[in-house]
């Protein structure tokens, strides 16, 4: 014989999946979503992503080199958090941002709890709010994409717009569509679907996000569980009580304006969804989404900031381990 | 579709790959000219040997006894001469003694089938008498002795007698040949069982990919009152509690025995073997093994004699066509893998399997992204990737106050870990661990 045959403990076969397909899997959903960033923004878009995940390979590259780790690069999970810090940057982001926020996700919060699978809050979410309280105003620098020659010209996004606009309500204002309209920038639902308004580089189109995660949740490599509870209670939320402000009744907000404003998709389905800081059974992960739906609802609708996803995940990645603990499953043969 | 029974939490869909199989009748492997018997081929003690190098044996004859409560006989497969005890490793693992029996001298049982010896009017404790000197084990793979495990513990009784018929492992069709073919013989090992324990309910659970075996087992068994129950195909259905659960909904407590719901179980080659112990006074030297895998040129199950080599077996089957990945005594989900092909077929050997790369997609583990596969394919209701944190940070208490000893080591979670982390390796090393350590403490 050539070689010996392989001695193993039991299980001797094995499903086809492993962690770098799961990655590479994520890194097409998102796919989609890049290049109509690329489209709207240019190329400085792509340099920006571009950026982002090259300086998440090499940290984490660096920081195994140096304390002479295994060469962790190969799952790919580093080049996932590069790509998603790129998504949470403004178009006109200076690219050292998106570096240092890549830095400080990997080296901070991902590697120094023990790398992949160890850390207990998204690190690429981390990086972002990092930056977002540390580069403020280039942070919320906005800039309304071009397409088909036209320019792209600065300007607010439709949240934090309406976050202006709000303190000064007049009367006969019924939603937040009106309120944009009002204020000078209006806009369409179709528009906000589509990705034409200011925002983030990878939070441009629902749609494409919506695709991308339809395909992952299709293939089993994302649950549904996480993303449906959290847009589901989150726009529930929204309809219950969003409405009140505007002088409605109860039931009477805006839902699709909140599900396509502001970086909620690309939360929703791509950063609340990391196996690693979501709870392990179905169970937990739909309290998990619920959590994630009603802070989102409390931040945007009574916090000071215009957006709330970030926050909101972050703070229930925190939660996790109790989530954990509550909602175990029943074993066999075991009375509770 | 209908809706077939099953177990309630977990399980997986490995591809079957029984089609290699599960259309080959049953054909005879050729006697082998040297056999090399294990003392220990069951759970329990090993048995004590009766022979010595140079004695004369016959064919079937004991050579060796129980030698203690939970210990089984073992018989000669062959007429010969003893060469030499020796020791082995069986592909499990685990180091027994063994007799080398030289071929020598005439065959006096090869041949003789029914004997019809009338057991109805035998005692009960003379028909588990028999059982035991006639070396009848559990034939699923826990290889527990028959004896033992069909006498009913003082104070229990047994409600349902179930007969696993489920053979849920990939690869493997010996079972589902056997009943196709030994269906008479499993009708009448169940008619024994039946005296013994006298069961309000005899229950064949039987996955329901084997639709030609459970025609010819309603049509042999329903008659006798045995009820046959299709069941999805799911792994691990042949698993006894998740078995018992599928079947008659019934959770055995942790920790304890089915007999605890009253029920007692076997699987259908171990009917065999007490239909040809009591009824043609027949030990148990020979079984049926699927000899499979995408490296052997003809797969096939054949009835071997204990204790002919996996070499010649491999080599009936028209040898290997490429180096395969793995040897596998057993299934692909708990079988054992083995680089000693000169190793015995055992009476415990379910298959024999060479299997290509392709077929075992080995990959190095990488870290564990608590993805939480593992919780939903576990059919025990655990949490592995705890379990085998907790190990991993030596926390041995706290791995068994979440289960670790609930594991029934089906493979499900290992098998669907997207990490390839070697959960079932750590919880067998767990286990030891805590054993080794709860004798020293004793000490």
């Amino acid at each position: 014989m050539d070689r010996l045959p392989l001695i193993s403990t039991s299980p001797q076969i094995h499903a086809p999946g492993s962690t770098r397909k799961v990655m590479l899997w994520v890194l097409a959903a998102l796919t989609p979503a890049g290049i109509w960033s690329v489209v709207l923004f240019g190329l400085h878009a792509a340099i920006v992503i571009a950026a982002s995940v090259a300086a998440s390979v090499l940290t984490e590259g660096l920081l195994n080199l140096a304390f002479k780790r295994n060469n962790t690069l190969d799952d790919l999970s580093a080049v996932v958090t590069g790509v998603l810090i790129g998504f949470n940057m403004p178009p006109e982001i200076p690219v050292f941002i998106p570096v240092v926020a890549a830095v400080f996700a990997i080296s901070v919060v991902k590697w120094s709890f023990g790398g992949l699978g160890a850390n207990w809050m998204n690190p690429a979410l981390a990086g972002r709010v990092f930056v977002f309280f540390s580069w403020g105003t280039d942070m919320t620098s906005w800039t309304l994409p071009g397409i088909g020659g036209v320019d792209a010209v600065s300007g607010p996004t439709p949240l934090g717009s309406l976050k202006v606009a709000m303190s000064s309500l007049s009367p006969g204002i019924d939603g937040p569509m009106r309120l944009l309209e009002s204020a000078g920038i209006p806009t369409t639902y179709t528009d906000m679907f589509l990705g034409k308004m200011a925002g983030s580089l990878g939070e441009m189109s629902a749609l494409l996000l919506l695709i991308g995660a339809l395909v992952l949740i299709i293939i089993k490599v994302v649950d549904w569980e996480i993303p449906l509870t959290y847009l589901g209670s989150f726009a529930l939320f929204m309809w219950a009580f969003d409405g009140l402000q505007y002088g409605g009744g109860l039931f009477s907000g805006d839902v699709l304006f909140h599900l396509f404003a502001g970086g909620l998709m690309l939360g929703a389905l791509f950063m609340a969804t990391d196996m690693v800081t979501s709870p392990l059974t179905r169970k937990g992960r739909i309290v998990f989404g619920i959590g994630c739906g009603f802070l989102t609802f409390v931040i945007r609708r009574y916090g000071n900031l215009p957006e709330g996803v970030s926050l909101a995940i972050i703070f229930m990645n925190i939660l996790v381990p109790l989530i954990n603990r509550f909602t175990k499953t029943k074993r066999y043969g075991v009375s509770s | 579709m209908k809706k077939f029974r099953s177990f309630a939490r977990g399980g997986i869909h490995p591809p079957g790959n029984k089609g290699y199989t599960s259309d080959k009748p049953i054909r005879n492997a050729p006697l082998p000219a040297t056999a090399v018997v294990p003392f220990s081929q069951h759970i329990g003690a090993p048995s004590k040997p009766l022979v010595a190098p140079g004695d004369h044996v016959e064919e079937a004859q004991m050579i060796g006894e129980p030698a203690g409560f939970i210990s089984a006989s073992v018989h000669s497969p062959i007429p010969g001469v003893v060469k030499e005890i020796t020791s082995i490793y069986l592909p499990s693992g685990m180091k027994t003694e063994a007799a080398v029996i030289e071929l020598d001298g005439e065959f006096s049982r090869l041949g003789k089938t029914h004997e019809d010896r009338d057991w109805v009017s035998m005692e009960n404790t003379e028909i588990l008498e028999i059982l035991k000197n006639h070396g009848v084990v559990g034939q699923g793979g826990a290889t527990f002795p028959s004896h033992v495990k069909f006498s009913v513990p003082k104070g229990r009784t047994c409600e349902v007698f179930l007969v696993n018929a489920a053979e849920c492992e990939p690869y493997l069709s010996a079972d589902h040949r056997v009943m196709l073919e030994n269906t008479e013989d499993i009708i009448e090992g169940i008619r024994i069982i039946r005296k013994l324990l006298s069961p309000k309910r005899v229950i064949i659970g039987i996955e329901a990919n084997k639709p030609d075996a459970i025609e010819v087992l309603k049509a042999a068994g329903e008659p006798e009152g045995i009820e046959i129950m299709p069941l999805k195909v799911k792994y691990p259905q042949g698993a006894e509690k998740n078995l018992i659960e599928a079947t008659i909904g019934r959770e055995v407590p942790s920790g304890k025995l089915p007999i605890e719901v009253g029920v007692i179980n076997a699987n259908v080659g171990t009917l065999v073997s007490v239909c040809e112990a009591l009824r043609d006074d027949k030990p148990v030297i020979e079984r049926v093994v699927t000899i499979s895998g995408g490296a052997i040129a003809h797969p096939a199950n054949i009835r071997v004699r204990v204790g002919s080599s996996i070499r010649d077996l491999i080599e009936e089957c028209g040898g290997l066509t490429e180096e395969p990945a793995k040897f596998i005594s057993g299934g692909p989900m708990m079988g054992f893998t083995f680089s000693n092909l000169d190793s015995p077929v055992i009476k415990g050997t379910s298959g024999i399997l060479a299997l290509t790369d392709k077929e075992v997609k080995h990959f190095a583990p990488t870290a564990c992204l608590s993805c939480g596969r593992c919780i939903e394919s576990c059919p025990m209701g655990l949490s592995p990737t705890t379990i085998f944190k907790n190990i991993e940070h030596e926390r041995l208490d706290e791995a068994t106050a979440y289960g670790l000893d609930d594991c029934v080591l089906c493979g499900s979670c290992a098998y669907a870990c997207p990490a390839h982390i070697p959960l079932v390796s750590a919880f067998k090393a767990a286990r030891g661990r805590k054993r080794r350590l709860s004798v020293r403490n004793k000490g």
